[in-house]
């Protein structure tokens, strides 16, 4: 009973500091409350003009235009290679980072998060660098038939390469939250390291590697910089968007902006649902 | 059945030192000692989950120290449990099945009864998060035990239930070791687990055996200052020994060992007794104090005593306390019989 009344107590307490805050008595909130305004009308404001500005028809023709939709095709389908690659080797690396302690990990940690870093210019020239026929690594290249100038191989270095760090961040965060305590009893059961990997971990931690996928897609999708330099042919989407600017102007250059930020919300919708749905832990 | 001989664990800021244990074929024994002491450390690194810096792990007359966790025989418990939330609770049970020859119906049997013995046939289709306290940890010893390790280790299974839930547990695992014959290696920090499971008990600290003995007698006569205080004995106080003579502060008693290198007089509070004042009554050995503080805790009063510059902590029942009449500042009589107290 006294129990009871101390919470209501408290309870009354907090409503009654919210209500006083409302009523203008803190300075503090007021102010935060308007720079989130600010915050949100920032970032919605651009983004709406741009969704409302091109006309019904003039979306619809886009649509209709091949070269629209090969350039928004190539993004996604570049992007996704992109992040089944960082999933294939980027998994590995993510277990090896949340679970193991070892000389040098906080090196490697920031060598993971280099390409964040790193101008985006700057990743295509590098890559291209090392592409070249005065590397070794660019002979090699050469000699098995692999060219990154202008190709889609080229587009998917250069997605992989800025992708990564999201995938690998997010999955290692998913690794870290499984308390190792479940991979020992599996140990213990008899199972070895990987059909502990593929019985316990992999089935809790598949939700940050559909969410990491996700990102590193979504990443991919929205990278220009490194792309450009790369391979400006064949053209992904935001070099089409860029191309139709510089070429025709603003007008001709929102109708592809639109369906790439559709293309976008879609993703941006995937990964609020996997992000969202989340078993607790027992 | 188990034993370890020189068991050396190095990690940063904390190192397992030489660690021997010798655990006999169905004993029930218990590792105990202070937190961070190093306990978890020992059961993992017997298990195979940490790697060893030194020493040798025989389990069943095999040399495991250089095999991984799955190829030891060995189930572990956890205190938390460790359930696979994404499987339910008859797929925990079953996990291991696949590693041991799979679903045979010898093992279908043994699973069987280990799911009746445990009472969860009701639960089976349950997800393992839905489940109580009490529940959980049936399913991980159900789990542990239907793989039918040669060993099973537990690391404070009881530590985490409701009291209520402890002590059904607590049967649980008396039941099932008298039943199975099983060799167990619990780790705990609580003595009324140790009292009522354990065969023996070693007192770990500082990553070192300071002690290895039946619980009995690691209560009467602790093997070092460290293990006299984890045991609860509140009062060892430097002592010397002089002429067959012993002295602890002010207070002399007769001593018939040996002179030798003994700093440490452990005395149990409930063995010193204490008299007031006026009540008259000759004791043998008695020496005047004065009564610092009275702390009542249920069913007893803990007492603090200075007897010159000695401080003392005595222990009554809190019905004789209150007969006493005394409080804090009043003069008692105190008086300890000399073979009570043990020299460490």
């Amino acid at each position: 009973m006294r129990s009871r009344k101390l919470c209501r107590g408290t309870y009354r307490h907090s409503w009654r500091f919210a209500s006083k805050s409302v009523k203008g008595k803190d300075p503090f909130l007021w102010l935060a409350v308007g720079c989130s305004g600010v915050v949100v009308a920032f970032i919605l404001i651009p983004l709406f003009e741009m969704v409302t500005q091109p006309t019904i028809v003039s979306l619809k023709e886009t649509l209709m235009d091949r070269d629209v939709v090969r350039s928004i095709r190539l993004s996604l389908l570049t992007s996704g290679a992109a992040a089944f690659i960082s999933l294939v080797f980027g998994t590995p690396l993510a277990y090896l980072l949340a679970r193991r302690g070892f000389p040098g990990k906080k090196f490697l940690e920031s060598i993971v998060d280099l390409p964040i870093m790193i101008p985006h210019p700057v990743v295509g020239i590098a890559l291209l660098s090392i592409a070249g026929r005065n590397h070794p690594i660019g002979k090699t290249m050469q000699a098995v038939g692999i060219e990154l100038m202008g190709t889609a191989t080229g587009l998917i270095t250069v997605l992989t390469f800025v992708g990564l760090p999201f995938y690998i961040n997010t999955v290692k965060a998913g690794f870290e939250e499984i308390p190792p305590r479940l991979e020992h009893v599996s140990r213990s059961l008899g199972a070895t390291a990987g059909a502990t990997f593929f019985r316990v971990t992999l089935p809790l931690a598949w939700r940050h590697m559909v969410v990491g996928a996700i990102m590193c897609t979504a990443r991919a999708v929205s990278e220009f910089g490194a792309v450009v330099i790369v391979a400006y042919h064949p053209m992904v989407a935001p070099v089409m968007i860029y191309e139709r600017f510089t070429a025709y102007g603003l007008k001709y250059s929102q109708p592809v902006a639109v369906w790439l930020i559709l293309v976008c919300l879609v993703l941006f919708a995937l990964l609020r649902v996997f992000s969202l749905k989340r078993k607790p832990a027992p | 059945m188990i034993r370890i001989h020189d068991l050396s664990v190095r990690l940063p800021g904390f190192s397992l030192k030489k660690v021997s244990l010798s655990i006999q074929q169905g004993e029930f024994f218990c590792l105990m000692g202070p937190t961070g002491s190093g306990k978890t450390l020992v059961l993992e690194s017997i298990a195979g989950i940490t790697s060893i810096s030194g020493g040798t792990i025989i389990i069943g007359g095999r040399d495991v120290t250089s095999l991984p966790p799955n190829q030891r025989g060995i189930g572990i418990v956890y205190q938390d449990c460790a359930l696979f939330p994404h499987l339910n609770v008859k797929q925990n049970i079953y996990y291991g099945l696949r590693y041991h020859g799979g679903l045979s119906t010898t093992s279908a049997k043994r699973c069987d009864d280990i799911i009746r013995q445990l009472n969860l046939s009701r639960i089976l289709h349950r997800s393992v998060i839905a489940l109580s306290g009490g529940e959980k940890q049936r399913v991980a010893l159900a789990r542990a035990l239907a793989t039918a390790p040669k060993v099973l280790l537990l690391d404070e299974p009881l530590a985490a239930l409701d009291p209520c839930f402890r002590e059904e547990i607590r049967d649980l695992f008396k039941r099932l070791h008298s039943d199975t014959g099983l060799t167990v290696l619990m780790v705990t920090h609580d003595f009324t687990d140790a009292h009522s499971l354990a065969h023996r008990v070693a007192v770990l600290r500082n990553g070192k055996i300071e002690q290895t003995d039946t619980i009995p007698i690691l209560f009467k006569r602790p093997a070092t200052k460290a293990v006299a205080e984890f045991v609860g004995i509140k009062n060892v106080l430097p002592v010397r020994i002089e002429n067959h003579l012993l002295r602890i502060g002010d207070m002399v008693f007769p001593y018939e060992g040996k002179n030798g290198k003994k700093h440490y007089a452990a005395i149990r509070p409930e063995r010193i007794h204490v008299q007031a004042e006026q009540t008259g009554r000759q004791m043998k050995t008695g020496y005047w104090g004065n009564l610092v503080s009275a702390a009542n805790k249920g069913l007893t009063t803990e007492l603090t005593i200075d007897v010159s510059a000695t401080r003392l902590k005595a222990v009554l029942l809190t019905r004789s306390f209150s007969k006493m009449e005394i409080q804090p500042g009043s003069s008692v009589i105190v008086s300890i019989d000399p073979h009570d107290i043990h020299l460490v």
